[in-house]
Parts: C-alpha cells; sequence; structure tokens
C-alpha cells in the first residue's frame, strides 16, 4: 500500500498527533491540578475545581501512555536511547504521576480535613512536576543530548542528570509550566461558574503575557544561539534502519536557515503564538470555549515547531553526531510500520467518538451546587 | 559486558514492580465481569438492591482501580529504562502489541471508568450497563494483548533476526498473534483474574453473613460470586493444564524444572507430587511419584518421553555451538561478505545462544570448552523456586476450587447461610487467589530465565546501561513510594469494607438502620 518511506513520513505525522492530543489533553488535566491549591480556597470549592478534571482525567492521561507505546512500537531506537539516558529524569516524572490516581481517587472518600490537604498538595505536585520536567526534556532534545551507539546499537548515555538543567532547558520547563497552567485555567474558565470563574479568568490574564515572553525569549535563543546538526550523506529513505549509516556533521546551517529553506514551517509558530494570544485576548470575555480551543492551537503550533526544527532529526546527539536517530533511520520495518498504521486508522476514530460522548454526557458547569447534590459520588 | 550487580537489579527491580502491579490487576479484571454482571440483574429485575450492590462494589473497585493505573504506569516506562537493549531487539513485535493495548484496551477502560462512577444520574439504565461492560471488556482487552506480549517472549514466532538492523522483526502478526502460548495464556491468566475478583466478593460476603449484617445484600452478592467464581475456577485448572502441554512443546527446560526432572525416563513419565530437588547434585531426594501423569499432561500420549534436564543441558550445549557460528558468520556479513549468508541463515535459529557466551567473552567465537559448558549450565534454571511455588500455585488452585464448587452448590440447595464452617473459610481464603497469581507469574518469568526472549535474547545482554546508583535511585523510589501507597490503599480498603453498603447513604443498610434506631 505505502512504501517505506511514505510510511515512516505518515509516522512521524501520527506520532506528532498523538504528542499534541496529549499535550492538550493531559495539559489542562496537569494545570488545573496545578491551581487547585490557590484557585480552591475551601473544600468545597477544591471539590468544584478537581470535578471538573474528574470523570476525564483517566482518559486523557492514556494519550501519555499510548504516546510511550508508539514510539516503543514506531521508534524503538528512540524508545531506547530516550528512556534510559534520561533515566533519572524519566524516574521523577513517573513517580510525579504516581501522586495523580490516587490523589483524584482518595482525596474525598475521607472527610478529615488534613487529609484533603495533603491529598490536594499532592495533586498539586503532579500537576507541576511532569509538565516542568518535560519542558526541561524538550529544551534538551533542542539542544542535542550526549549519548552515541556502539557497534552493536546498544545506546550509552554520556551526560548526568544535573547537565540536564542548562539555563535553557529550565526556561523550557519554567514555559512547559506556565503553558499547562495558562491552559489549565482556561478549561477551568470553561466549567465552572463564580468564584471560581473568576478567579481562573484572572489567571489567564495574568499567565498570557508571561507565557508569551517566555516563548518569545526561547525561540529567539534557539534561532540565534543553537546548533543544528546537518546531514550531509545518509542511506536511501526506504533503506532498512540503521542510524549508523549516515555521515553528520555538528555544526550546520542553523535553525533559521532551515526554516528559511522551508518557509511554509513559519506557520508553525505563527500559530503557537497567535494560538496563545488569542487565547489571552479571548480568555477575558466570554467566549470560553473559542478561548479554550485558541490555546489548544496555539499548543499544537508550538508543538509543530519544535517537531518541523528537528527534522528529520528524533534524537540529535552532541557528543557522536553520527549516532542522532532520524526518522528514515530509526523506525521499525516496514511490516511493523503498516500494522500499526492500519490498527490507528481503525481505533483512532472509534476512541475520538466515544471520547466525545463521554465528553458529551458529563459536561455542564460544575458548581458547588452540583458538588452537593452529588455529594457521595463525586471525588 | 555489564555488572552482573547491573543485571540483578534491574531484574529485581522489574520483578518486584511487576509482582506488585500484579496484585491490583487480577481484582480489576474480576471485579469489572462481577460488576457487569450485577448490573445486568439490576437493569432486568429493577430490583434496588442490585444497584446498591454495583456501587457498593464499585466503590472497592476502584480504591483498587487507582493503584491499578499507577503501578500500571511503571512497566509502561520501564522497558525503556531498564531493558533498552531489549527495546531495540525486540521493539519492531514488542511495541505494535504494547500500542494495540493502549489504542484498544487502555482507552476504553480508562474512558469508559468515569463514566461508570459519574454517569449513573446521566445516562439511562441501559446505557450505564454499556458502559459498565465497556470498562469490563476493556480491562480484559488489555490482559490479551499484554498475554500475547508475554507470550512471545516466552515462545518467539513469527519474527526473524534481520542483519542489516540488528535486531528481531516482525515476520507475520498472525503467527504473533495467535501463538498457541499467549492464547492459553490469556485464557488462565483472566480467568484467574475473575477468580480472584470471585474470591474478593465472596469472603467479603461471607463475614458480613458471619456478623448478620446486611444479611440480604450479602447473600445476593455470594450467590453471584459462587457461580462466576467456580466457572471461572474451573476454566483457570483446564486451561492451567493447557499451559502444561503446550509449554512441554516450546519451554521443556522450565517443565522439566517444575518437576524437577533431571533425567529422562522411558515414556510415559511419571509426574513428582513431591520432593526436595537438590540441585548441586542434580537429583530429587524423597521424591514421590504418581506414574504416567507427567507424560500425559506434557505430551498427550503414553509413548513420547519427557526429555530431563540434563539432556536438555547437552542440547543447549549443541545450539550454543551452532549459535557461535551463527554469530561469527553475522561479523563477516557486517563487513560486507556477503558469501557468509548462507552459513548466517543455516545457523540463525541458534544466534540467540551464541549471544549466552558474550557473559564469559565479548567476542563469543572464540569461547572455549569451559565456556560453552558454563553458558549450557546458564540455561538450567534453579530448580527447587520453581518447584515450589508451581505447588503452591497449584495448591491454592484447588483449595479454590474446593469452596467455590461447595458455596455454589449449597447456595443451589438454599442452606448457605447454615455453613458457617464454610463462610470462615472463605474470609481466611481470601487471599489465596493473590498467592496464586504471585506464583504463577514467578513460575513463569523466573523459568523462562536466562533470557528475556526464550532462546533469542539472553536477560544479561537486555539491560540498560545504567550504574548501580542510578538502580538504587530507582528501587529506592519504588519502595517508598509503593509502601506509603500500599498502606493507604489497604486503609480505604478495610475501612470501605467495615463500612459495608451503609457507605452509600441510602439509608437502607447497617450501620444507619442503628443510628435510626438508637435515636
Amino acid at each position: 500500500m505505502f512504501d517505506y518511506e511514505t510510511i515512516r513520513l505518515i509516522w512521524w505525522v501520527f506520532i506528532g498527533v498523538v504528542a499534541i492530543a496529549f499535550a492538550v489533553t493531559e495539559g489542562f488535566d496537569f494545570g488545573v491540578s496545578a491551581l487547585l491549591p490557590f484557585i480552591g480556597k475551601t473544600d468545597l470549592e477544591r471539590r468544584v475545581v478537581i470535578n471538573t478534571v474528574g470523570a476525564t482525567w483517566e482518559g486523557n492521561q492514556v494519550w501519555l501512555v499510548l504516546l510511550g507505546g508508539a514510539v516503543f512500537a514506531i521508534w524503538p531506537a528512540v524508545y531506547a536511547t530516550l528512556f534510559s539516558g534520561l533515566y533519572v529524569a524519566m524516574l521523577l516524572v513517573l513517580f510525579a504521576l504516581f501522586f495523580r490516581p490516587a490523589g483524584f481517587d482518595y482525596r474525598s472518600k475521607i472527610e478529615d480535613p488534613r487529609w484533603r490537604n495533603a491529598w490536594d498538595w499532592c495533586l498539586f505536585l503532579g500537576g507541576t512536576l511532569p509538565p516542568i520536567l518535560l519542558g526541561v526534556l524538550v529544551g534538551n532534545l533542542l539542544l542535542g543530548l550526549p549519548f552515541h551507539l556502539d557497534q552493536d546499537l546498544r545506546p550509552f548515555y554520556d551526560g548526568s542528570f544535573f547537565a540536564l538543567l542548562n539555563p535553557f532547558a529550565l526556561l523550557c520547563g519554567f514555559a512547559g509550566l506556565l503553558l499547562t497552567l495558562f491552559h489549565g485555567a482556561l478549561f477551568l474558565k470553561w466549567r465552572s461558574e463564580g468564584t471560581i470563574h473568576q478567579r481562573a479568568t484572572a489567571t489567564v490574564a495574568a499567565l498570557g503575557p508571561l507565557l508569551l515572553t517566555a516563548l518569545a525569549v526561547i525561540t529567539a535563543w534557539v534561532f540565534l544561539a543553537i546548533d543544528r546538526p546537518e546531514i550531509t550523506q545518509m542511506a536511501a529513505a526506504d533503506a532498512p534502519s540503521n542510524p549508523m549509516n549516515k555521515t553528520v556533521i555538528a555544526h550546520g546551517a542553523g535553525w533559521l536557515q532551515h526554516f528559511q529553506t522551508h518557509a511554509w514551517m513559519w506557520l508553525a509558530p505563527a500559530a503557537g503564538f497567535g494560538g496563545i494570544f488569542l487565547a489571552w485576548k479571548l480568555g477575558a470575555g466570554a467566549a470560553r470555549m473559542a478561548a479554550f480551543w485558541s490555546s489548544a492551537l496555539g499548543i499544537a503550533g508550538i508543538g509543530l515547531t519544535v517537531g518541523f526544527g528537528l527534522f528529520p532529526f528524533l534524537l540529535i546527539s552532541k557528543t557522536d553526531p553520527r549516532s542522532s536517530l532520524t526518522l528514515w533511520d530509526a523506525s521499525s520495518s516496514h511490516t511493523t510500520l503498516l500494522l500499526a498504521f492500519w490498527i490507528t486508522v481503525v481505533f483512532l476514530p472509534i476512541v475520538l467518538l466515544y471520547t466525545r460522548f463521554v465528553y458529551r454526557v458529563i459536561w455542564g458547569s460544575v458548581t458547588e451546587q452540583t458538588v452537593l447534590q452529588d455529594s457521595q459520588t463525586l471525588y | 559486558m555489564f555488572g552482573d550487580d547491573i543485571v540483578m537489579l534491574s531484574r529485581m527491580q522489574f520483578g518486584l514492580t511487576a509482582l506488585y502491579h500484579f496484585l491490583f490487576v487480577p481484582l480489576t479484571l474480576g471485579m469489572t465481569f462481577i460488576l457487569g454482571i450485577m448490573e445486568s440483574v439490576y437493569v432486568m429485575t429493577g430490583k434496588a438492591v442490585y444497584k446498591d450492590m454495583v456501587k457498593f462494589w464499585g466503590k472497592l473497585f476502584g480504591i483498587n482501580f487507582a493503584m491499578g493505573v499507577t503501578t500500571g504506569l511503571t512497566l509502561e516506562f520501564q522497558f525503556g529504562t531498564n531493558w533498552a537493549y531489549y527495546s531495540h531487539y525486540v521493539g519492531d513485535i514488542f511495541g505494535p502489541l504494547l500500542a494495540s493495548e493502549g489504542w484498544m484496551a487502555f482507552f476504553l477502560e480508562s474512558t469508559f471508568v468515569g463514566l461508570f462512577f459519574f454517569g449513573w444520574d446521566r445516562l439511562s439504565k441501559v446505557q450505564h450497563l454499556m458502559v459498565t461492560w465497556l470498562l469490563a471488556v476493556g480491562t480484559s482487552l488489555s490482559a490479551l494483548w499484554i498475554l500475547i506480549a508475554n507470550g512471545w517472549m516466552q515462545h518467539p514466532v513469527g519474527a526473524e533476526f534481520n542483519y542489516e538492523t540488528l535486531r528481531m522483526e516482525m515476520a507475520s502478526f498472525a503467527d504473533v498473534f495467535f501463538n498457541p502460548v499467549a492464547q492459553v495464556k490469556f485464557v488462565h491468566t483472566v480467568a484467574a483474574g475473575y477468580v480472584t475478583g470471585s474470591m474478593f466478593v465472596l469472603g467479603i460476603s461471607s463475614w458480613y453473613l458471619l456478623n448478620q449484617r446486611d444479611i440480604g445484600f450479602a447473600r445476593r452478592s455470594f450467590s453471584i460470586a459462587s457461580a462466576f467464581g467456580l466457572a471461572s475456577v474451573l476454566s483457570v485448572l483446564v486451561l492451567g493444564d493447557e499451559s502444561g502441554y503446550t509449554s512441554g512443546e516450546t519451554q521443556k527446560i522450565k517443565l522439566a524444572a517444575i518437576e524437577s526432572e533431571w533425567e529422562t525416563h522411558p515414556a510415559p513419565a511419571s509426574f513428582t507430587v513431591f520432593g526436595f530437588p537438590d540441585q548441586e547434585n542434580e537429583r530429587t531426594d524423597f521424591a514421590i511419584k504418581i506414574p504416567y501423569v507427567l507424560g500425559l499432561i506434557a505430551t498427550r500420549s503414553i509413548d513420547e518421553d519427557v526429555k530431563g534436564l540434563k539432556d536438555l543441558r547437552k542440547e543447549s550445549a549443541e545450539r550454543i555451538k551452532s549459535g557461535m557460528i551463527a554469530y561469527g558468520e553475522l561479523q563477516k556479513l557486517r563487513a560486507g561478505d556477503l558469501s557468509a549468508k548462507p552459513a548466517f541463515e543455516a545457523h540463525k535459529a541458534d544466534l540467540g545462544y551464541g549471544l549466552l557466551l558474550k557473559k564469559y567473552t565479548g567476542r563469543v567465537i572464540d569461547a572455549d570448552a569451559a565456556m560453552i559448558q558454563q553458558a549450557a549450565n546458564d540455561t538450567i534454571p534453579q530448580v527447587a523456586p520453581l518447584f515450589w511455588t508451581f505447588r503452591i500455585m497449584v495448591a491454592c488452585g484447588f483449595t479454590l476450587l474446593f469452596i467455590f464448587a461447595m458455596s455454589f452448590y449449597y447456595c443451589a440447595t438454599r442452606v448457605a447461610d447454615q455453613k458457617r464452617w464454610l463462610m470462615r473459610m472463605a474470609v481466611w481464603c481470601i487471599p489465596l487467589p493473590w498467592i496464586a497469581a504471585e506464583t504463577g507469574w514467578f513460575v513463569a518469568e523466573y523459568g523462562r530465565q536466562p533470557w528475556t526472549i526464550s532462546g533469542v535474547l539472553p536477560t544479561h545482554m537486555s539491560v540498560s546501561s545504567l550504574s548501580a546508583d542510578q538502580l538504587w535511585f530507582s528501587i529506592g523510589g519504588f519502595a517508598m513510594f509503593y509502601t506509603v501507597l500500599l498502606i493507604i490503599e489497604m486503609y480505604l480498603m478495610l475501612k470501605y469494607v467495615r463500612l459495608g453498603p451503609s457507605s452509600l447513604h441510602t439509608g437502607r443498610y447497617y450501620f444507619e438502620q442503628s443510628a435510626a434506631l438508637a435515636h
């Protein structure tokens, strides 16, 4: 059906879609639980905040699980190199995620205020640490990671955890946190009334300029001061996956040149900045849904900017550029890509369809009255 | 290659986190089906008590489900973090199975679990029933995909080594999917989950009945659990026997170790019920044997013999020698010498056995006779742990069969509430399905050593290039989080079990009624 080269490109797009779906859905879950202790002052207010995402956070989290599974299936070498190389960082993300299921599910099962308050701070940690860490991760993807493959294609990591915490990556981590807080506040504003609604609106207004500034600084930094390696020679795009069959120079023409060569790529950062800006503007008014979806557009734009910028790289090695992994030489076999393609084509629409059904069923503003009415079953 | 400590610590971490995850999985598998059955009865009869049953047992299910989700995330991360070379080497086959699990199962269960809890007033009766069943189907589908993945690790069919990409690649998805080991494992494991859910409901209901609380509620729960439990435990035992048969074909060594069968005896082989395996002298002391039985289980015949460990080790040594040739030809092929291809193809099936030598010599082809002997010894696992855990599992299985058969019989004759001995036994035996499940996984995974993928990839090659410090950091983190979470989970579970259906605040149950009486 599709030749190897085409299906490799299709999967690069699909994984981008899954990553963006993760950032958009789990993004507001993270944001809402990070804002929880601040936007909710009383127990009842906090229950309102939690229940805006209570029935759906679990489904959203599957986008993260699927992202991991899809990278494993499509780019096994990327999964192996990234997860083992960034061992400590990945485990910190995992440990932070541990706070969430128990936090959501156990918090309201006991009435003791100390119990509930403790879980609220657990949810706060579960909502702030992953976006910071994932932001740091993206920052380091742009910088390139210190790793090499040996002759058996076994990945070795040549850096340390603390080297990941460089100024640029920390700025990306900070932006990741701001982005989820902003996005989460927009979602909360959409699904609440009264005090919570007002606090969420104020949060959006305050975070917008901060977020736009952080993104602008990151963009300028990437275009002006970060090296982008360049492939000088590699096997055909439909050759068997072996990353060692290419030559790469560490200091290429740069990120700006890469975007100038492919001018249409500018659409991505435009959507990123435009979407966030629009969300900030709309966030002050009554167009709740439009504001939220603008922010989602912004997230998609940011994700595409990173993806386009790296293309065709998936993981850049800064210590051994030849070991860098690209979508042409780090993918699974043709058979597996086709198989996974068909599974996705069948199941993606089904998943979207029933997810939409679930959201329609539970949709509506969450207020103190609705929480009290259903106090025994709600979180 | 890598220090033994890295391999040991990685195995320990994976083993403990996987076993811990499986404290919660079987209950989820079983409870979702029981909830589906209870709610079906509710929709058919319209009796409110069945709705209360779904809600109350659903609460307990929810407390457990949260832990299943938490600990499941670990496994998704861990193949990459701790088994990087494994991920590279078999990701082409293993990855799509995990991704399919995401598409077909995780989304289904996780999307509908929210609606199961919060959709009662927003859905019609039948719609909510559908949601509950979709949740149940989702959890069992998840087990299907992960057991196909695990079945492939035990019996890797439908895949071939590609010398250009230096990894295994999918040759036939149908072969991977319909792998007989995987299919049997799937039914055996989900049925074990159904037994776990049934025993949980049966035991707790018995406790209410013994305490004269919420009799109608508990009696109905008891009878549903006894019927579903009996059907499930029978499937587990029959399919367990079936896994003896399939592993007889593909995992002879594991079977021989479980039976502590050192020598190949003339057919039909007898079954060692009891004895003391002695690894050093390679014999079994004080063995009590039943003639014919092992031969029947493993070969479904009385004239085929079942190979003993000593002979199997000799076969391993032969395959290791053949694997050395495969490895040598592979190096020539990689250097561009295509004339090495026919010889490589001829010995390719034994490449994994050649890799066993990597533990002793990086170059493989220069291994001497002593190294080959050491590697062959490695293919024979420690017998005693397998021998004993297997017997514990089987003993639990038959005890459960007895409990469910008695419960079902007394329910059918409507005298179950009078059999206090049975209800007491049901309370005390609540842990049995968990013991059986954990020992069962131990047999399956420990019995596969020294391989992560049987005959294809040795465990010592599969690990990530990590330091011991990194592993101690993660093991420490898991130990801390998992201990605290387990204490919290057990506390909540016991609290809600003690409260019983009164926790629903309907005003119809024990504590609220006794409170009303006191006023």
